[in-house]
């Protein structure tokens, strides 16, 4: 009976995105080695000198052991047993516009809601859709290209703009940088990249929506995103995956470079599955995400909002390399039943007068494990920097745990820092007071949990923060305690 | 019809009984006053009508308007007209007392058939509703409760009794740490929501309050039980003599026979 709220542990909530879209596929063989490196390469008819970059991650990566320090437990992951490449099957040279592209797929994202038919022209997003291993549909792509809006897949991009994929690949995350990102480093397969020019600034929101369809596959996309000087682009990231007993692994890599008076905000809803309430299945989210502010006065925006992944591992960081420029993290983390997310951020600071501002929710409900883990570097030179940090959490039921762990480094007497962070209980108490006002339990945990994340919600442009709130809404059902 | 009937009501807390057969009928219009020693059952007997998680009925039974109120959820009990105003309101951080008033009144109208209000017309009772228990407006803003002071957080609860306009209020030692000023302001602010429509069941430990909230009956509970029953001249008496000489009183029924032979 939903009166006693302890009993609402052991309902729970269906995911929605969980479907599985019936679709032929070309996939290789399971298993990593030099041959299925190249076999990529070459299905994706890439120049010499990145199926050489490829080789060299490989290379690198054999010599790399898995990271350890994480505050995340899982059982080992088998790297012969995954399928590094897998793509719907479609005619050789890819869809010329969405009429070819199968309808199924069509479907597939109608279902979870992705505008990909330009007749939403409301939506006013541009979509690249990801489906396991390849871009699917880019829209509005020649609106853009009026303004010299590059926006397309990365296998197009290597294609057709070689000069700025060779300039700018690896140069924020070197092929060389942590296990996972060195391993989608060999094997990434494809993922979006945007290249804003001189002064542009991008009419419309620009998106990625990746999703993960067949059974066994990894998913490692790479995504670029350039912002010339003076250039500014709001881009969107969504993620969905159907649901299965097995985990799968999801290892991205996103590299941003600002160049003098540029602007990024990059914005995650993370849903991929979660795994079901005993903690079987779910996607394992290893991705590495940084943003370069390489110019002066430029503004890299990370916001995230994580609801989903059995596991996920992810630290959206800045460098602040020229000066006067300006870092920002934003992120709501949730964890219900079993799920475990060790995710925060990096601001190194290098350039003078830089500032970097970071505000961390972290949601903890059912068994679930949260971890801010956070580092702020000032550098020698950065002379009168500032950061400011705010990292809260949010517990609800006592089976749960909140871990925190920042560190500060800096290395410059001219610093400010301020750091503040709290822990706060739903508590039973909180829910009856709720309860006796005529609110239900679980409204009551809405309403506690988007008080707590507002400030992050703000971030995220309109419709985003609408959808952000629901699917936390949907993640916590059954958690009330 | 009663409005509430209690009949022989038995409940546990942690294992422990506190309630061991309380009857108790309040009928619409009308303003009851329970009294007793701490540790008596007073707040428990507000916590069992209310349906606070951890307290066990064992026995008994509770009419609502007819209805059984003991197998309704506790939001139910509030939207079908059931009020508490705690005696230690607990904060929200990061809901705003307006927004969460509009939820519950809301849900509460909905419940009822009636429209829901929006922000516009919600935002003219609030200002009409503040006036009648003196709350700042400024603390309408912030989050529930949330560094409030004592009073304010009595007057507070007050405050949601008017907006939310329930049948039956119970007011669990609403007077417990409010100062003379404080106690009058929520006193006139619970009276001037007296009416014929709306029952309230006052709880408190002393009898200052009811010097500004007249009953029109008076229980006595010692034990669990309903000890003495009277108007509100018991109170004085229990002013000048304590709980002590009851304590030791047989149940109210002999007690109000007592009553009427002295």
């Amino acid at each position: 009976m939903s009166s006693d709220p302890r009993a609402l542990f052991e309902t729970s909530v269906p995911y929605k995105a969980g479907f599985v879209t019936d679709i032929e596929s070309e996939a290789v063989p399971p298993g990593l080695n030099e041959g299925i490196v190249r076999l990529i390469s070459e299905k994706k008819n890439e120049p010499e000198w990145l199926l050489e970059w490829r080789l060299k991650a490989f290379r690198q990566w054999l010599t790399m052991t898995e990271p350890t320090w994480q505050n995340v437990h899982y059982p080992p992951i088998d790297y012969q047993s995954i399928v590094y490449y897998s793509a719907p099957k479609s005619r050789k040279d890819g869809p010329k516009s969405l009429d070819e592209i199968d309808p199924k797929l069509l479907e597939t994202y109608e279902k979870l809601g992705i505008p990909l038919r330009e007749r939403e022209k409301l939506a006013g997003v541009a979509v690249d859709a990801v489906f396991d291993s390849v871009s699917v549909a880019t829209t509005f792509r020649e609106k853009l290209a009026e303004v010299g809006v590059i926006f397309c897949s990365f296998s197009e991009a290597v294609q057709n703009h070689p000069d700025l994929v060779k300039k700018y690949l690896g140069s924020v995350v070197p092929y060389t940088d942590n296990f996972f990102a060195t391993l989608n480093s060999a094997v990434f397969s494809d993922g979006s990249f945007v290249y804003v020019p001189k002064g542009v600034r991008c009419p419309m929101e620009l998106s990625t929506y990746f999703r993960i369809n067949a059974e066994k596959t990894g998913q490692f996309e790479r995504t670029l995103i350039v912002a010339d000087e003076g250039a500014y682009v709001s881009y969107l990231e969504g993620c969905t995956a159907p649901m299965r007993d097995e985990n799968q692994l999801h290892a991205a890599v996103v590299e941003l470079v600002a160049l003098d008076d540029a602007e990024i905000k990059y914005s995650t809803v993370q849903n991929w599955y979660p795994g079901d309430e005993q903690g079987r299945g779910g996607i394992f989210n290893f991705v590495t995400k940084r943003g370069k502010c390489l110019g002066r006065r430029s503004k890299i925006s990370w916001t995230q909002v994580e609801t989903g992944s059995a596991i996920t591992w992810k630290y959206p960081s800045c460098i602040l390399q020229g000066d006067d420029s300006v870092g920002e993290f934003y992120s709501v983390a949730v964890t219900n039943n079993y799920q475990q997310a060790d995710t925060g951020t990096k601001m190194i600071h290098i350039g003078k007068n830089t500032k970097s501002t970071i505000v961390s929710k972290g949601i903890s409900a059912g068994h679930g494990q949260n971890t801010y883990r956070g580092q702020v570097k000032i550098l020698g030179k950065a002379d009168n920097s500032r950061n400011y940090s705010q990292c809260d959490s949010l517990l609800i039921g006592d089976k749960c745990g909140a871990h925190t762990f920042p560190v500060i480094e800096v290395l410059n007497s001219t610093a400010q820092m301020e750091h503040e962070a709290s822990t706060s209980k739903i508590g039973e108490d909180q829910i009856f007071y709720f309860q006796q006002r005529g609110i239900s339990p679980e409204e009551a945990v809405n309403m506690i949990v988007s008080g707590f994340c507002k400030v992050v919600f703000k971030e995220l442009p309109m419709e985003f923060a609408v959808e952000a709130q629901k699917l936390l809404g949907v993640s916590l059902e059954g958690s009330v305690g | 019809m009663a409005l509430l009937e209690i009949r022989n009501l038995h409940a546990r807390v942690g294992g422990n009984e506190i309630l061991r057969g309380v009857d108790l009928t309040v009928d619409a219009g009308e303003v009851h006053a329970i009294m007793g020693p701490n540790g008596s059952g007073k707040s428990t007997l507000a916590h069992v009508l209310a349906g606070r998680p951890g307290y066990e009925v064992t026995d008994g039974q509770v009419l609502f308007r007819g209805q059984d109120l003991l197998a309704m959820t506790p939001e139910m009990r509030a939207r079908e007209g059931v009020f508490l105003a705690f005696q230690y309101p607990v904060e929200i951080p990061g809901v705003s007392n307006v927004y969460f008033l509009k939820n519950a009144l809301n849900a509460v109208r909905k419940h009822r058939g009636l429209p829901e209000l929006d922000a516009f017309d919600f935002l003219s009772l609030v200002k009409e509703r503040a006036k009648l228990v003196e709350i700042d407006e400024e603390l309408v803003k912030r989050p529930v409760n949330e560094g409030f002071s004592g009073g304010e957080k009595k007057r507070n609860e007050i405050f949601q009794m008017a907006i939310l306009d329930p049948t039956l209020a119970i007011l669990d030692e609403t007077d417990s740490g409010l100062d003379i000023d404080a106690l009058r302001i929520v006193a006139s602010g619970v009276n001037s929501l007296r009416t014929p429509e709306r029952a309230m069941i006052v709880v408190t430990h002393y009898q200052r309050l009811l010097n500004y909230i007249v009953p029109d009956f008076l229980h006595v509970l010692v034990e669990g039980r309903i000890v003495r029953e009277g108007g509100k001249e018991l109170a004085l008496e229990l002013e000048e003599k304590g709980y002590a000489w009851l304590e030791k009183e047989p149940p109210a029924k002999a007690g109000a026979a007592a009553l009427t032979a002295g």
